[in-house]
């Protein structure tokens, strides 16, 4: 796609949102800041789950394990051998991607809420372990601590709020780029197909077990990719982080927004993150409005807030001559 | 040699070898060989003997519950059979997955239409040629000039096959929107969008009205000309009489008749299956 006025024209809002986001941190003060922040780690999150919730229709409750398998590479590296965290960005991504790999491998097959069940299991697993403290490089309980700031080389190290706003939201952009290319491929045909109707999908020459395990282990990675960046910004993780509960409001972010759809993710993550700040004030009813406002949105809009539109597929280096269109 | 009525020569009493040298006279792309396909203690198929000649409409017919999809399904590789062979173009298809099959050539559709019910149709047909296509995740992300490529050729092969079955006025519209008839039309565009050198069609003409399956027999002889094989189970016996070249006749998962579609429609074997002994329908 080519940058001309056209398509900023054409894609107004995408450009606004854009610019909203680049110049609202010069506006907020750092609380602010930091919790738009934490609605880019939720959104980084909700695209990963996104991928294996929403395109495939997976059903996937333990992904703050794979959160956490990224989050603990990266600060197990960084701390033991001192590794800077920029090089651990993608070691951690495949070590979460090759967890995801070597635990899905036996589970894939099951359906619906089968695989649910073992997720969560899985997710759990990994916390427990984590408390556990195996071998004495988790620290157990308490985490570990002491982890660096995210530096690029010399001067340039992100240790301010305003700089990890930023870090965490041109990830998001670049994850939303490439996760629209693979939607418009054939890959993301392939998830949908399988989400649609699995046998014909099989019998439509698509190999379903692969194409579940690349959305697991895409997804995977990057929410450690998401691990690696909050371990980076808090200096400390710990087992508390990645509870089931935190998996389950993974799970929300994609439902509120609609499945498989991008700009829902992020809507929802926005809900997910924003609303208990907004709502601060009737901090105790917070679970209360939260569980209404999900109960009244399954009923009126079941698809989420912003179902995926099937639009047209361009055709505009292809078009055939004027009449032959309607045959 | 004996030759039968379509002037397929007979195997009866050959060793393996000969059958090979046979079958590749009478061309015969589909072959199963004793298939034998058991649910628990039911035997749904037994020891059941098909061919499919090249170039031809085979049809493969029989009361309700006679093993027909069944047949379908072991040889597309959904259900794997409990003995016996399949053998397309010469190739064992034993423990082949549906994917792999398709790839070797075998297109099928769905006695209940199985669409993918929230993609456009468009798109249904591009999922069609997945196993025709190759670009990988690395340049689909990054969308490399290759895959923009292999894209835009993927596209216009599923341009074809829409006009081809004349739903192209309704390529934006989502699968399950489009009427009953056009779902069977687009479940065919789907499965010729993979190129096969078979396809299988169970029951395509259920559903339909009395012109609509005209128009699809039509349809599907004009198919042939695109070096076609087709083999389909029916139950509307003017579909099968108006373009089958060959009938095969099943019964409780057995063959009980094949020939030419007349002779089929006057074996007395076959007329018994259908309706009964007439000793049972007196009593």
């Amino acid at each position: 796609m080519k940058l001309n006025e056209n398509t900023i024209l054409k894609n107004w809002p995408i450009f606004l949102v854009i610019a909203l986001l680049a110049v609202s941190p010069f506006m907020m003060n750092n609380y602010w800041i930091d919790v738009f922040f934490f609605f880019g780690i939720y959104a980084l999150l909700g695209l990963s789950l996104n991928i294996v919730l929403g395109e495939v229709g997976l059903f996937d409750l333990g992904h703050m394990g794979f959160m956490a398998i990224g989050a603990y590479t990266t600060a197990i590296l960084n701390t033991h051998f001192g590794i800077p965290i920029i090089f651990l960005m993608p070691v951690s991504a495949l070590a979460a991607a090759g967890f995801a790999w070597l635990v899905c491998s036996p589970i894939i097959h099951l359906r619906g809420d089968y695989l649910c069940i073992v997720t969560i299991g899985m997710g759990e697993i990994v916390r427990l372990t984590l408390i556990n403290n195996p071998f004495g490089i988790t620290g157990g309980p308490n985490g570990v601590f002491g982890i660096d700031f995210l530096s690029f080389g010399g001067p340039l190290v992100i240790d301010t709020s305003i700089e990890s706003y930023f870090v965490i939201w041109i990830i998001v952009g670049l994850s939303i780029l490439g996760l629209i290319n693979l939607q418009r491929s054939r890959i993301g045909r392939a998830w949908n197909c399988i989400r649609e109707d699995e046998i014909a999908a099989e019998s439509t020459g698509i190999d379903v077990r692969y194409y579940k395990l690349l959305a697991f282990v895409l997804g995977a990675g990057l929410a450690g990719v998401a691990g690696n960046i909050y371990a980076s910004k808090l200096m400390i993780v710990s087992p508390e982080s990645f509870t089931f509960m935190e998996s389950c409001m993974l799970f929300c972010i994609v439902l509120i927004g609609g499945m498989g759809s991008i700009p829902g993710v992020l809507i929802g993550s926005a809900a997910i993150s924003l609303f208990p700040e907004v709502f601060r004030t009737f901090a105790q009813y917070r679970m209360l409005i939260f569980g209404v406002a999900m109960v009244v949105m399954m009923i009126f809009r079941p698809g989420g807030i912003w179902p995926r539109k099937r639009g047209a597929i361009e055709f505009k280096s292809l078009l055939p001559k004027a009449g032959e269109d309607n045959v | 040699m004996s030759k039968d009525s379509n002037g397929h020569i007979e195997i009866i009493n050959k060793t393996e070898n000969e059958i090979k040298e046979i079958n590749k006279l009478n061309q015969v792309v589909l072959q199963t060989i004793k298939l034998t396909k058991k649910f628990g203690g039911l035997i749904a198929v037994n020891n059941f003997d098909l061919k499919v000649y090249k170039g031809e409409i085979s049809s493969l017919i029989g009361p309700n519950g006679a093993g027909k999809t069944t047949v379908f399904n072991v040889v597309t590789g959904i259900y794997q059979a409990d003995g016996g062979k399949v053998i397309f173009k010469g190739e064992d298809l034993a423990g082949k997955k549906p994917h792999q099959i398709i790839e070797k050539g075998i297109a099928r559709t769905f006695q209940n239409i199985r669409l993918f019910n929230n993609m456009t149709c468009l798109e249904n047909v591009m999922a069609g040629q997945h196993c025709r296509s190759r670009e990988g995740v690395r340049s689909s992300i990054f969308r490399t000039s290759s895959q923009r490529k292999e894209e835009s050729e993927i596209r216009e092969i599923a341009k074809r096959r829409l006009q081809q079955v004349g739903l192209w006025k309704y390529r934006d519209e989502l699968a399950k929107n489009i009427a009953y008839g056009n779902q069977r039309l687009l479940e065919i565009a789907r499965a010729l969008a993979s190129n096969p050198d078979l396809l299988i069609l169970d029951e395509p003409s259920s559903g339909l009205n009395d012109k609509e399956s005209e128009d699809l027999v039509k349809f599907l002889k004009d198919l042939l000309k695109e070096n076609l094989t087709i083999l389909l189970i029916e139950h509307d016996m003017n579909v099968v009489m108006g373009i089958s070249d060959w009938v095969t006749v099943m019964d409780e998962g057995k063959k009980i008749a094949e020939g030419k579609p007349e002779e089929v429609y006057h074996n007395p074997i076959v007329i018994e299956a259908y309706l009964g002994k007439e000793e049972e329908e007196e009593s």
